[in-house]
């Protein structure tokens, strides 16, 4: 068997632009593959792919492998799978990095699996062993009570999902030479077993959750759809989205993709407000990275006041009125 | 329809952070005395769905679960919310799956139990929050897989899901036999009704061990497991009534130009 070299990440696009997460893949991607001295590749699976293969190498990339078919218009398990499956035996990356995303999470598992090679999801940390040359992959565990470092001594390519937001992109570089291959896979469309009908977006109104810079977070104390309104009206005055913890999109006092958390949305804003809500570890997996945290909450022993920049004990019922009205007296002001 | 679930018995995920404790050496949690081991969240709502699939056109569902002599708990549990049969994989020589050899074991089992339609997993456990099982288990059984889903209806040979994704669901159309993966988006999974529980008080679990099914060498090794600290450094915004404290809380935000 030839010996595998280099690292893989694959793309994704987001509105037909670059994704930020990968941005993200190919910082890390180039940092491990200097460390290994060798290349960096990136491959974009779709139909119709515009330019992000040159922004690609902007951000990173020696070489972009464009899979481009109206077979790949949508994602679709078996298709993406198979395509990368074939890519990888031609190309024998030593590492292979995908984004914790919609696409990242199901694609990753399978993928690994049909390689017959080990993968780790959702890391926050990959590093390589000076000694063993070893990828380290540190990824939470027990909702994010507590971390995990794996290691895979067998099976190549090493696989990870990185999760959005955890790495640093590099500065585009438009000077810098690569190279972008067209990689035809030669799949057999009747190995396709599955077809998306429909997809369903969910509304957004206002700023999107992911992008702003300001999250009111509601959690189960709020107690109701109505209640909700009023953080909608901070979250306007701030400029800000509303987000929940999950009892209140299982109690669909919100719509189910404004939860925050391991299982929901990531956000990294620089204001956090999180009213009524614990502070679970699985809740905190999603927005741990805010660089303000504010927590109000009637309970002083509560979770989140162990990583809230400032905290309120209190009533949020009696407290909340008040915040909004001076917020709206300052801001005018 | 014959229906198969995968349920796992895991440390509660409800656990406070500060009673939240590790093993460092054994790497893995410790389960605090006051907290029983329960069924992991996802697993539950997987039953769930399998028995509305039930509840829509008949069909039986059997548990399957890797675990410990405890882990028939979980399975026992699945079965009185109303699941047909019960198969629970227990020896040391599983001991210390990963999620290779985890998926390596319950597709084995799979095969052994031989007719299925649907194979229903939850989108990650509570534990490892690994994520991968199930995709692992369709690859080996060469059957298609849709992941994480909160809807399944059958409709013409043919299951028709609807699956989760960052900004709403996809409606997809897959062919049978499929293993799909459950999010919470699915809804509260039943409770087990007095006469569920009796029922399955009766009934027999199949018990397999590596003599029935095999064993399989694990792929990656955990290196370390450790509690990250995180500093507190709350200031606390104090008022002599709350209404006080909020007009405070808003003039402090101002200062640190948050506002
Ligand atoms: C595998 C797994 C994945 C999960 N994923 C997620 C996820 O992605 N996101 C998520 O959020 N959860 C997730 N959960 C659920 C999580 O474990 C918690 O159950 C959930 O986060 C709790 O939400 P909460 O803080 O709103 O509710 P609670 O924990 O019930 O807290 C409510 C808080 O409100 C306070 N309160 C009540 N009334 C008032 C009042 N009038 N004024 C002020 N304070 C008040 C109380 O003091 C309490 O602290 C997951 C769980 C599992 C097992
Ligand atoms: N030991 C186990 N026994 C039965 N099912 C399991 C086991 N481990 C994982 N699973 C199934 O696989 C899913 C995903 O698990 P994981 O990949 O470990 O996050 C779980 O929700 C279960 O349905």
């Amino acid at each position: 068997m030839a010996e595998n070299k280099g690292v893989l990440i694959v793309g994704e696009l987001s509105d037909g632009k670059l994704a930020s997460i990968t941005a993200e893949l190919l910082g890390i991607g180039r940092k491990l593959a200097d460390d290994l001295d060798e290349g960096l590749s990136a491959v974009f699976i779709g139909n119709g792919i515009t330019d992000v293969a040159g922004e690609a190498i902007t951000l990173g990339a020696d070489k972009v492998y464009v899979i481009d078919d109206p077979l790949f218009k949508d994602y679709v398990t078996d298709s993406y799978v198979g395509a990368l499956e074939k890519l990888s035996n031609d190309q024998a990356p030593e590492i292979l990095l995908l984004g914790q995303t919609s696409m990242g999470r199901d694609l990753a598992p399978r993928l690994a699996f049909r390689l017959g090679t080990a993968v780790t999801l959702d890391c926050v940390d990959l590093v390589l062993d000076p000694d063993t040359k070893l990828l380290q992959k540190s990824k939470p565990v027990y909702g994010g009570n507590a971390m995990a470092v794996y290691v895979s001594e067998e099976g190549r390519p090493q696989m990870a999902t990185i999760r959005p937001k955890a790495m640093e992109p590099l500065e585009q570089d438009v000077s810098r030479k690569g190279e972008v291959i067209p990689f035809d896979p030669a799949l057999d469309e009747s190995a396709v077993r599955a077809r998306v009908v429909e997809k369903v977006k969910e509304e957004v109104v206002g700023i999107k959750l992911e992008d702003a810079d300001v999250v009111i977070c509601g959690g189960r104390g709020i107690g109701s759809a109505e209640a909700f309104e009023q953080l909608k009206e901070l979250a306007k005055i701030l400029n800000g989205a509303v987000g929940a913890t999950r009892p209140p999109c299982d109690s669909g006092w919100v719509p189910a993709h404004l939860q925050v958390g391991l299982t929901g949305k990531l956000v990294s804003p620089t204001l956090y407000i999180g009213i009524a809500l614990s502070g679970s570890s699985q809740h905190q997996a999603g927005m741990s990275g805010s660089k303000n945290i504010v927590a109000i909450n009637k309970d002083p022993e509560a979770n989140i006041f162990g990583i809230a920049h400032y905290g309120v004990v209190g009533d949020y019922k009696k407290l909340l009125p008040a915040f909004l009205e001076k917020c709206k007296e300052l801001l005018s002001g | 329809m014959n229906m198969i679930v995968c349920v796992k018995q895991v440390v509660d995920p409800e656990t406070p952070a500060a009673a939240f404790k590790i093993d460092p050496e054994a790497k893995r949690a410790v389960a605090s005395k006051d907290r029983p081991l329960v069924i992991s969240p996802f697993d539950e709502q997987a039953v769930e769905a399998a028995l509305r699939v039930k509840d829509a056109q008949g069909g039986k569902v059997t548990i399957l679960s890797l675990g410990g002599e405890s882990a028939k708990d979980v399975v026992k549990h699945s079965m009185a919310m109303g699941a047909d049969a019960g198969v629970l994989l227990t020896d040391p020589a599983f001991d210390d799956s990963d999620s290779f050899a985890t998926a390596a074991v319950l597709a084995e089992a799979i095969k052994k139990i031989g007719e299925y339609d649907i194979v229903f997993c939850g989108r990650q456990e509570a534990d490892w929050d690994a994520g991968q099982v199930g995709s692992g288990i369709a690859e080996l059984l060469g059957i298609p897989s849709v992941t994480p889903i909160k809807k399944i209806e059958i409709k013409d040979g043919k299951a028709v899901v609807e699956r989760v994704v960052e900004d709403g669901y996809e409606v997809i159309e897959v062919s049978l036999p499929v293993l799909v993966t459950v999010s919470n988006e699915l809804g509260e999974p039943r409770y087990a009704t007095l006469k569920g529980i009796m029922a399955a008080a009766k009934k027999q679990l199949i018990n397999w061990s590596s003599q029935d099914i095999g064993a399989v060498p694990a792929k990656s090794k955990m290196l370390k497991l450790f509690i990250p600290v995180h500093e507190a450094r709350c200031e606390f915004i104090e008022g002599e009534t709350p209404e006080e404290a909020g007009v405070n809380l808003a003039v402090r935000l101002r200062e640190a130009k948050l506002l």
